[in-house]
């Protein structure tokens, strides 16, 4: 039900109803885009964009969540390999 | 060649209209005077060359010893115009390629069109003028042809067949049933660019992307290829329709092997891969229409992929998988993250989703 | 891509994936309601690279397989219609009404077209006034609101020639109906991207009633493997309630401007879910104001008698009491080259993903 793509917008216009549209690359693809539900969305940010519309900003430190996950992840297991050795 | 300048790419024609006709009527298929007014202002102007000059029933060709290779293809792309390529050219890599998947050397082509009534004769004559061209870069001449026209409403503008004739050289033997377990698959560029581009372009779809059709006659590559492996190309298969997934299926198929395939290894071009993100898609099962994939022994594998990479149309070549003897006739996907997939044929076209 | 790449990186799901090994003690079952959820773990493997302990059913997250048969038919009807184009997102053109379905209505000279956005059809309404264009406005809480902005730019602008056949799902609901039903399901992985535009607040109660873990994940394989670690790590903690895990996209409040665009359009209504039956306010519906954009009301199509295979159980598969390949039909009767429902057509349905494990044994 949910295909979402991130891509980065790259222009923000207003329509002849008012509504806020733009252009978003999708890494060398561009499209236009309905940017109207992303009140303050600029060029740079990066969006997540269903059947024409941007539904949801990306948010960075988000993003970051599951890689610092991974590598506390990481610390515990070498943790656990030098285990045998600990004092 | 002829008088009056033509850009394909550009779209502008010095108008020399068939009889004052600017588009086709029924009449130009009649047998009669406009037929051979289209035939002589229009086909044979821009195909030119010594078998077509008779413009008898039939071209006359001496092919020297060997097997004859032949293939038929048939085109009806929409729409007929699209970046990197058109309706005329793809007709020509289309047959050509095919031969070269044969082995073989592609000697000539025939060309039948069937016009529908009101196609612009402007239109037709920048697609055959493409046709011509690339025929003349491939070095395979259309040697004779046809043409039909049908009432409005019956045949979508133009459909283009084409046939080729070829000459396998002997020690040669290209074949799917030769793919055996322990074979190296190798594809000789990134997949999925003809079919994302003529999306592109498409009505409801569009979106600004720098994706060109990778349409090319590959007959030149396959012939460097075949110099240096000889018999040991097994198969060669162009994926077109369906893409290197169909392809893949039918050749596991025909040699009742697997073929375990990685997609970590998979060309695909950045927009390519974009494009089939936005829209759903697997670029396994977009068309291809300038690359091949082969199937050499593994101990070859190194020298056909440096073989493939020095050719300007391989510069991308890669090494994708391998043929096994487990689950013949399926091909199986490693998955980036290390899981297994099958890639089955599709029931029908690859249509885009939104879930 | 960015922010797609990097969450298909191979080593990170391994991690994942071995600590949810490590933390498992006991079988769960959780439920992933979201067809793109399912989709991605059939496609990259991941179901199976899971430890046995932990089973994923797949739920009734695929807009295709819910759609009643009634609608489809109606649709047929619709795009039969001579004057009309009959436009439609491509997921829904393969799958099987009563007798036939969109494709071959093409395939017979209807005018049926795939596009990519419902904007898309309302400006093929625009540029052709002599047809009447109808959007098929198929989808879950993500793809509402831009159903419902296609029908408020319609109003807007006066557009009278388009019209929407709508057929809406909620999620929530649905959840509700099935433990109400009695799945045996310990823990669901929500939609990111329905999160992404209703937020979570609706899924607090369900967590809170039936005192289990909701997980929000994202599409790609690190998400999913986060989204089960999560679970996994909840369940065997006894610990309940809603979790993030698709923070890059997802807030509590989710898009409140969408979320206004619905209030606006769409109201909620009952509605049938194919196999399942009806589910109360599972729906939306267009409001009064937005009457006159509505398919169902423009078209008189006449009685709908739709009749479902005997033989297909797609019910009890989108409601995880069924597993496909345990179906008398599947894999010879109903394959995906003829299919007998919608599970089995949809790239992300069930039954069509069973194909591939079967294949794979």
């Amino acid at each position: 039900m949910c295909l979402g793509v991130p891509g980065r917008v790259t222009r923000v216009t207003t329509d002849a109803d008012g509504l806020a549209m733009g252009t978003v690359d999708f890494g060398g693809l561009a499209k236009d885009v309905c940017l109207a539900w992303l009140p303050g969305v600029a060029p740079g940010d990066y969006v997540v964009v269903h059947v024409g519309f941007a539904i949801a900003r990306v948010d960075e430190a988000g993003a970051h969540a599951v890689f610092a996950l991974l590598e506390q992840l990481g610390q515990l297991d070498e943790l656990a390999a030098a285990g045998g050795d600990a004092p | 060649m002829s008088a009056g300048v033509r850009d394909a790419a550009a779209g502008l024609a010095c108008p020399r209209p068939v009889s004052g006709y600017a588009h086709i009527v029924l009449g130009h298929g009649g047998g009669g005077r406009l037929t051979q007014r289209l035939v002589d202002d229009v086909f044979a102007r821009a195909f030119a060359n010594p078998a077509l000059a008779p413009l008898h029933d039939g071209a006359v060709l001496r092919v020297g010893a060997g097997r004859i290779a032949i293939s038929t293809d048939t085109f009806v792309v929409t729409p007929r115009w699209f970046p990197g390529g058109d309706l005329g050219s793809l007709a020509v890599h289309g047959t050509v390629n095919d031969l070269a998947m044969c082995g073989a050397r592609p000697i000539a082509l025939t060309a039948g069109f069937v016009l529908e009534e009101g196609l612009a004769l402007d239109e037709l004559e920048r697609l055959v003028d493409s046709m011509a061209a690339a025929a003349r870069d491939a070095g395979v001449p259309v040697v004779t042809g046809d043409t039909k026209v049908v009432d409005r409403g019956r045949g979508d503008g133009v459909f283009v067949n084409t046939t080729g004739v070829g000459v396998v050289p002997d020690g040669i033997t290209i074949a799917p049933a030769r793919a055996a377990p322990g074979d190296v698959v190798l594809v000789s560029g990134t997949l999925g660019d003809h079919g994302i581009a003529v999306l592109s372009v498409r009505d409801g779809m569009g979106f600004e992307s720098a994706v060109r059709s990778d349409s090319a006659a590959l007959h030149g590559m396959v012939g460097a290829l075949l110099a240096a492996l000889g018999g040991d190309v097994h198969v060669l298969r162009d994926p077109t329709r369906g893409g290197a997934a169909s392809a893949l299926n039918e050749i596991a198929r025909s040699a009742a092997a697997g073929v375990a395939i990685d997609e970590a290894s998979l060309p695909v071009a950045a927009p390519v891969q974009a494009a089939c993100e936005l829209l759903g898609l697997d670029p396994l099962y977009v068309a291809n229409e300038g690359k091949l994939l082969a199937f050499v022994p593994a101990a070859r594998a190194d020298e056909a992929l440096a073989v493939l990479r020095a050719h300007p149309l391989g510069r991308a070549a890669a090494r994708i998988g391998h043929v096994v003897a487990d689950h013949p006739g399926r091909v199986v996907l490693r998955s980036r993250i290390g899981g297994r997939r099958i890639v089955d044929l599709l029931s029908g076209e690859q249509l885009p989703r939104i879930c | 891509m960015k922010f797609v790449d990097e969450y298909r990186d191979a080593a990170a799901v391994r991690r994942l994936v071995a600590t949810i090994a490590a933390r498992v003690t006991r079988p769960w079952t959780l439920m992933e309601v979201c067809g793109g959820q399912t989709h991605t773990l059939v496609r990259t493997g991941l179901d199976r690279m899971l430890p046995d302990a932990v089973t994923l059913v797949h739920g009734p997250g695929c807009p295709v397989c819910v759609t009643p048969l009634e609608q489809i038919d109606r649709a047929i009807a619709i795009a039969r219609t001579p004057g009309v184009t009959f436009t439609s997102f491509g997921d829904m053109l393969r799958v099987p009404g009563s007798d036939t379905d969109l494709l071959a209505v093409k395939a017979a000279g209807g005018d049926v077209r795939i596009v990519y956005s419902p904007l898309d059809a309302l400006r093929l309404a625009e540029r052709r006034p002599d047809r009447e264009v109808v959007f098929f406005a198929v989808g879950f809480e993500t793809t509402a609101p831009a159903n419902a902005m296609a029908v408020w730019l319609a109003a807007r602008r006066g557009v009278r020639n388009f019209s929407i056949l709508g057929s809406h799902a909620r999620v929530p609901p649905a959840i509700e109906a099935l433990l109400a039903d009695g799945a045996r399901v310990q823990a669901f992985l929500a939609a990111g991207h329905v999160c992404a535009v209703m937020g979570w607040d609706e899924y607090e109660p369900i967590a809170e009633r039936h005192r289990l873990p909701i997980v929000i994940t994202g599409f790609e394989p690190i998400d999913l493997a986060h989204g089960v670690l999560a679970a996994v790590t909840a369940l065997e903690a006894g610990r309940h309630g809603v979790e993030n895990v698709y923070a890059r996209a997802v807030t509590r409040d989710g898009n409140v401007a969408a979320r206004r665009l619905l209030a606006e359009v769409f109201e909620d209504c009952d509605r049938a879910w194919r196999g399942i039956g009806t589910i109360p306010a599972s729906g939306w519906r267009l409001r009064p104001a937005y009457a006159a954009w509505d398919a169902e009301r423009r078209f008189d199509v006449g009685a709908i008698a739709p009749r479902e295979p005997a033989e297909c159980i797609a019910g009890a598969v989108l409601r995880g009491a069924a597993r496909p390949d345990r179906c008398p039909a599947f894999g010879t009767r109903c394959t995906p080259d003829h299919p007998l429902g919608a599970p089995m057509v949809s790239s992300e349905g069930a039954c069509a993903a069973y194909v591939h494990v079967a294949a794979l044994a």
